[in-house]
């Protein structure tokens, strides 16, 4: 199953009922799947809207009224949903946001890059906001982590960011799928269904008077707060005796973990960090890394962005590397093996 | 045992589709598999490629930095991929497009003249099925029966008239090489 696919089909089965897209190279197989998808099932709605903008605003109209709904797009349309995603998150609306990013800036290119990491991890829209944002790097954990990503959305009325780019979508691997009924949304009770026979409820994000909306912003401060401490989600790879931790999300993960392999097996103790939540950001396990091992490169499909997050945990506690391919380039494990093994003696580690 | 292979040649030769049967027979019979299309603005009778990663074991990379095995539908294809595939790794040649050879001499070259074999039966578009039925005959990645079993799953949905000559042009590529001739096609076809 491809990976733009894999998440279709996983968004079905975690109940999503709502889907509305704009297409764009490369998730159109993802609009094209609900599509169909959904117009098998009871109760799907597919809209193929007009514009970006528009489908993001019918997401927070779908998600106010309790429906558990998503929309995907690739960085210039993301961009686009930008205002959308302030108003979610300022109305704390669950919604899942999907971008398959392209190389950029601007319209760039449709060749796999990692180029929206600030753009999803520090918000991207207007105002003081977070959202949960899952880096998958397989097509199974596509599956997984949409499924996952409905869940979190729901659980803490926040929209959850799922970052991948043209080559997950675009490849095909096995997926498995859990067994088991369909999801269906949880019970809600704030949504905005009609009032009658209940007090008339509100869902805005105006609030005119400054201590309301500071009030209204320390509450969603606390509520980042709970998520950074209990969401952060890895993977580590051959930690265990490592001299050099490679840091990579999504993609260039898997090209850095082959690297890996190939070099465990010349005897360089190399480990791999893989962020699954870019934000939360694993801090906590970056900084007690950092208590036992001195080297840090970092690895992005992009001119350096993870890579400050990487600065900010470690805190100068260790020296870190940077080699980043913008615009679309992927390496092959061999490049990325020579990149370590050259930092790996540099530093005498070997 | 972890085996990377690239399939190359025209758009619309039908080369992703070989890596796509080939993914989906390794998956079926228990393997990990990955399959990592080229995309972009891909045209007809521009080109195309696909990476089919086939492994007992959790496969890390879907990008192939050394293939094993590289299968070559048109000339451009060879020139752009034969200094990829891995020292002792074998080169599937399709030897009525190219007309030429492998500068290298550390790889082992499996000349088969698809098109010409595809047209005895029928259609030259078939090439694509001859040259998978060879290139699993020779590297024996998955079984015979398996890929009958993906192809008909395939095209049961696709195009059901198809199902029958596609499969002949797996057995013809599978028989071809069985029967040895592959020395002398390449003495007759390659000059």
């Amino acid at each position: 199953m491809s990976g733009n696919h894999a998440i279709g089909e996983a968004a079905v089965r975690a109940g999503c009922r709502f889907y509305f897209g704009y297409p764009i190279t490369p998730q159109n197989e993802m609009t094209e799947y609900m599509a169909r998808r959904l117009n098998e099932i009871e109760g799907g709605v597919f809209i193929q809207a007009e514009s970006e903008l528009a489908a993001i605003n019918m997401v927070i109209g779908a998600s106010m009224a309790g429906a558990r709904v998503m929309t995907s797009s690739s960085s210039p349309g993301i961009s686009l949903k930008q205002e959308g995603i302030s108003f979610l998150c300022a109305m704390e609306l669950p919604a899942v946001i999907v971008n398959m990013t392209r190389g950029g800036p601007g319209l760039g290119n449709i060749a796999p890059a990692q180029s929206d990491y600030f753009q999803a991890t520090r918000g991207g829209g207007h105002g003081d906001y977070r959202t949960i944002v899952l880096a998958p790097s397989s097509v199974q954990e596509l599956a997984d982590l949409t499924m996952e990503a409905f869940n979190l959305a729901d659980k803490y009325r926040i929209p959850t960011v799922i970052l991948g780019d043209g080559m997950l979508g675009q490849m095909m691997e096995p997926v498995e799928f859990p067994d088991g009924e369909m999801q269906k949304p949880p019970p809600k009770d704030w949504t905005i269904t009609g009032a009658r026979g209940r007090p008339s409820r509100f869902i805005r994000s105006l609030l005119l008077d400054p201590a309301v909306e500071e009030e209204h912003n320390w509450k969603l401060a606390r509520k980042y707060e709970r998520i950074a401490a209990k969401e952060v989600r890895y993977e580590a790879y051959r930690l265990e005796d490592a001299k050099m931790v490679v840091v990579s999300f999504g993609t260039a993960a898997r090209i850095a973990k082959g690297a890996i392999k190939r070099l465990r097996e010349q005897g360089l103790k190399v480990g791999l960090l893989r962020p699954i939540t870019l934000w939360p950001f694993p801090e906590i396990v970056l900084k007690d890394l950092a208590k036992r091992i001195g080297h840090f490169l970092v690895y992005e499909m992009n001119a350096g962005q993870m890579v400050e997050d990487v600065r900010l945990a470690l805190e100068g506690r260790a020296e870190i590397f940077f080699y980043g391919r913008p615009g679309g380039v992927v390496i092959t494990p061999l490049e990325m093996s020579r990149v370590i093994t050259s930092k790996y003696y540099q530093k005498g580690l070997g | 045992m972890l085996i990377k292979t690239v399939f190359s040649g025209f758009g619309g030769q039908g080369v992703l589709m070989m890596g796509y049967l080939l993914a989906a027979a390794g998956m079926q019979e228990g393997k990990n598999v990955t399959y990592l299309p080229s995309y972009g603005a891909e045209v007809r009778g521009g080109t195309a490629n696909c990476t089919v990663s086939i492994s007992d074991d959790e496969i890390a990379s879907p990008v192939a930095s050394e293939p094993e095995y590289i299968v070559v539908m048109n000339k451009p294809s060879l020139i752009r991929f034969q200094n990829q595939v891995q020292s002792g790794g074998i080169i599937f040649l399709n030897a009525n497009l190219v007309d030429m050879k492998p500068v290298r001499g550390d790889i082992e070259v499996c000349e088969v003249p698809a098109n010409d074999l595809a047209l005895k039966i029928g259609t030259d578009k078939a090439a694509n099925m001859i040259m998978l039925g060879a290139f699993i005959k020779k590297t024996g990645l998955v079984s015979l029966e398996t890929l009958k079993v993906v192809l008909k799953d395939v095209f049961t949905t696709k195009n059901p008239q198809l199902l029958e000559l596609n499969e002949k042009a797996l057995w013809e590529g599978f028989t071809y090489l069985e029967q040895g001739r592959q020395a002398d096609a390449s003495k007759a076809d390659i000059s």
